[in-house]
């Protein structure tokens, strides 16, 4: 029951923190949706890699089990979305835009990946 | 920016990742956590979703193509239940385990049956709903 209101509440918390990065790269930046999804997913993805090691069992951070899921369950993964990356991705196809879908799809999924695995290690060095 | 949108943004957030704490928990008992099928089956099951609502707003319009569904549901809701960043970890966590393989499977997969969920279920709400 913790560990659901603390993955809640983190979600709660990501999912508004998604939405204003949202507006400020769309309405203030004037960029495209596609760079503000780009952007929730490859931060979210370096913040939880970063963080879970961090506090892992060997890690320098001490955090209890529900603190860990309010952080990466919550906030990361109310922060980061696939649905709307997925269907940035769907349109961009239905619009003929096929080099474009493809593109946007794996380098998003490519970038979250080492943006993940970066802060991994530089959690490890943190560490040591 | 409204108050009205925030709110429906953190209403839709926290019910979503409660929902996705307990679809990728129950998927993990079931069958197993080394793979992450847990999120897989999120990640799928949120872009059909996603993509059945997509299709609602352009075949029906009315209050599926209002902001306020748009705030709850795509961004808030399907926003928080959907995520990148354990597909992140946890995909990452097979590489460094040196299951090379299973990685390359959990980013294929992951891509692959999203964009499928997303057009069946848009397809399904454009024709066979209407």
């Amino acid at each position: 029951m913790r560990l659901y209101l603390a993955v809640g509440c983190g979600a709660a918390i990501g999912s508004l923190l998604r939405f204003l990065s949202g507006i400020l790269i769309v309405s203030v930046m004037g960029l495209s949706a596609l760079w503000a999804t780009s952007f929730v997913n490859v931060v979210g993805s370096f913040v939880i890699g970063l963080f879970a090691a961090l506090t892992a069992p060997d890690g320098r951070l001490l955090v209890s089990p529900a603190g860990r899921q309010f952080v990466m369950g919550g906030i990361c993964g109310g922060f980061t979305t696939f649905s709307a990356m997925s269907l940035d991705t769907f349109i961009l196809l239905l619009q003929g835009d096929i080099p474009l879908a493809g593109l946007y799809l794996v380098l998003v999924i490519a970038f979250s990946l080492v943006a993940a695995w970066v802060g991994h290690i530089l959690a490890m060095r943190i560490n040591r | 920016m409204t108050l009205q949108g925030c709110t429906l943004v953190l209403l839709g957030g926290f019910f979503g990742g409660i929902a996705r704490f307990f679809v990728s928990g129950f998927v993990g008992r079931r069958i197993g956590e080394t793979f992450p099928w847990g999120t897989l089956v999120v990640n799928v099951s949120g872009a059909c979703v996603i993509g059945i609502l997509a299709g609602l707003a352009q075949s029906r319009g009315g209050i599926f193509s209002g902001e306020m569904f748009r705030d709850l549901a795509f961004v808030g809701f399907l926003g928080g239940y959907t995520t990148v960043s354990s597909f992140c970890l946890q995909t990452l966590n097979l590489a460094l385990d040196g299951e090379g393989l299973q990685a390359a499977l959990s980013a294929i997969l992951s891509a692959g049956l999203c964009i499928a969920a997303v057009g069946a279920g848009f397809s399904a709400a454009v024709r066979l709903l209407v």
